[in-house]
């Protein structure tokens, strides 16, 4: 039985559509990769799936059970941690606090547990010693590693990334990249929302094109960098072959 | 994983940046002082300090509500009301008025509590303004209830057999007490798991429901906790005047009041309404012999605030100094040497 399910969900705002009959399903434990231009409808399907967007149409299925009338926070609860694309920390709070809410909320832990279960998430993500640091005073590559860490804190069994490399350097992209991988290997399941690919390429072991919040490609990382129709709505071709020869 | 392991082992939590012995021997100097204010002060200040604790009831209650909670109400005055209102009806019934506070407390939260399904559907500005369509529906019901006085209102009957000076002694000392509960509830309130909640909330809700926390079941429950809070106050209110009027009990005064202090004050800290309240006060009595200009004042120090200051005067002062009088947040701590920093 695969982990995460979605069967033909649709979703439009207005004029727009962001999901259109999208299908696909991830075993737990694997990894998967979402490219596709700007609003093809990436971010939105998280939203979907983290119960944050009600689509319009299809269903999505999480360990076997059916979350159309499950609200986020049980999203959560279940085992669906999220991070954001603009990181959404709780500013007036400290780093630690941040991720002792996740912990305590999320992950449903208490006292002792709690403490240590955000602790551990902080020292993942190397913010350990920023605990006591109020979360609004990070700067951005904090402040992405603390979308990390709060997510970690929920003890989610599939884990939505989103844009988590987005606007770093090299250096702070492996970094970041390292963490996954090691998440990988405990036998978190990965859905990795990213621009940039060699990050994905490095990590997911399937990747899935979204143009106009349909898929147009589905399967190993390269070869769908490789379609034609991935080149035609989302890479130039320049792009694509330095990438598929890293 | 056996680093992690050793750091977990030396890792420790505390709730405050100095001892709490401070905060509890603090707290208890001022609880002796203020029980002990009938006796020692002269009636005219047990009278402003009545109406002091009245004030910070409310606003203690509308900072949880839109401080921490998010949602602005502009119609707490309702609850005011129909706490006052409960209080006369129960006195009317036979009950001591004093014994009837907290019946109109539990009034109340049963009357917020449906009234959530209806005020949750709306949100932001619309919230607003249907808290405030709400408390004058209120005041409309009560109106047409003869028993209770219509439009005229009643004199709270079951005070008579008290002396002036003992009336006003207990009166003060009711006040006193309900202002003492809210305050330590609400700080105890912020320092569970609940308050940790409440503070994501304040910052961020989406962050918050995406951590897992069950905002709108958290919502519901503030806003119930503060509809008896403000049914408090008014409670107190009725027996402190202690004749029960309509356009006295659902005065929209009392709403912008509480908004004013806690805003001039402090949204989203325990401590700024306190600071709110006292400010509030002092201008009212330093310019009392100068007709409503300590409200012109007050007024505009609540702009100015607004606009340079948005976190309020304990806020600014907070970020300055680090002072937490009452400390509801966390504190790592490592005892193996490794240090957090906390700026």
């Amino acid at each position: 039985m695969p982990l995460l399910q979605l069967e033909g969900v649709s979703k439009r705002f207005g004029q727009v559509v962001v999901a259109s009959g999208v299908t696909f399903q991830l075993d737990e434990g694997a990894s998967l990769g979402v490219v596709g231009p700007n609003g093809a409808g990436k971010t939105s399907l998280f939203g979907i799936i983290s119960g944050d967007i009600s689509p319009d149409a299809g269903t999505v299925t999480f360990a076997g059970k059916n979350l159309a009338s499950v609200p986020g926070p049980t999203r959560c609860r279940l085992g669906v941690g999220r991070t954001y694309q603009i990181p959404q920390p709780f500013e007036h709070m400290s780093v630690f606090e941040n991720t002792l809410l996740a912990a305590q909320q999320g992950a449903r832990t208490r006292g002792r547990k709690s403490f240590e279960l955000a602790y551990t998430s902080l020292e993942r993500t190397d913010l350990a010693p920023l605990a006591n640091r109020p979360a609004g005073t990070l700067g951005l590559l904090h402040r992405k590693r603390l979308e990390l860490a709060r997510a970690l804190a929920t003890k989610p069994r599939l884990l939505l990334l989103d844009e988590i490399a987005g606007g770093l350097t090299d250096l702070e992209v492996s970094e970041l990249t390292a963490i996954v991988r090691e998440l990988q290997r405990e036998g978190v399941t990965i859905l990795w929302i990213e621009h940039v690919v060699r990050a994905l390429l490095s990590t997911v072991d399937r990747l899935i094109c979204l143009a106009n919040g349909e898929i147009v490609a589905d399967g190993d990382p390269r070869d769908v960098l490789n379609s034609e129709a991935v080149r035609r709505v989302y890479l130039g071709g320049a792009i694509i072959n330095e990438a598929a020869t890293r | 994983m056996s680093e992690v392991t050793s750091s977990l082992e030396s890792l420790h939590v505390r709730r405050s940046t100095f001892s709490p012995l401070f905060t509890l021997a603090g707290a208890l100097v001022i609880t002796a002082f203020f029980t002990a204010a009938p006796w020692i002060l002269a009636a005219s200040w047990v009278s402003i300090l009545s109406n002091f604790f009245i004030l910070l009831i409310m606003a203690t209650m509308w900072n949880l509500l839109a401080g921490y909670a998010g949602m602005v109400s502009i119609g707490q005055q309702g609850f005011v009301g129909l706490g006052a209102y409960a209080t006369l009806y129960f006195a009317i019934k036979g009950m001591n008025p004093f014994a009837a506070i907290p019946f109109a407390i539990v009034t109340c939260a049963v009357l917020a509590l449906p009234i959530t399904y209806l005020l949750f559907r709306l949100r932001g500005g619309y919230f607003a303004v249907a808290t405030w369509v709400v408390a004058d529906s209120a005041m409309l019901i009560i109106l047409s209830i003869a028993l209770l006085g219509g439009g005229t209102g009643s004199y709270l009957p079951g005070l008579s057999s008290l002396s002036p000076t003992q009336l006003d002694h207990d009166t003060y000392l009711a006040t006193w007490f309900v202002a003492l509960a809210v305050v330590v509830a609400t700080y105890l309130i912020l320092r569970s798991r609940l308050g940790l909640v409440l503070s994501s909330l304040r910052d961020n809700e989406t962050a918050s429901r995406s951590a897992g926390a069950k905002v709108t079941a958290t919502r519901r429950l503030i806003y119930v906790i503060a509809a008896a809070g403000c049914g408090a106050a008014g409670s107190v209110l009725a027996i402190s005047q202690p004749f029960v009027q309509p356009g006295n009990a659902f005065n929209l005064n009392w709403a912008a009041e509480m908004l004013f202090v806690t805003m001039v004050g402090g949204l989203g800290t325990i401590e700024g309404p306190i600071l709110g309240c006292v400010i509030f006060f002092v201008l009212q009595q330093t310019l009392q012999n100068y007709g409503a200009w300590y409200l012109i004042i007050f007024g505009s120090l609540a702009v100015a605030v607004a606009l340079w200051q948005p976190r309020g005067l304990w806020g600014a002062l907070r970020q300055k100094t680090h002072l937490e009088l009452l400390p509801v947040g966390y504190r790592v701590r490592r005892s193996d040497g490794v240090e957090t920093t906390s700026s």
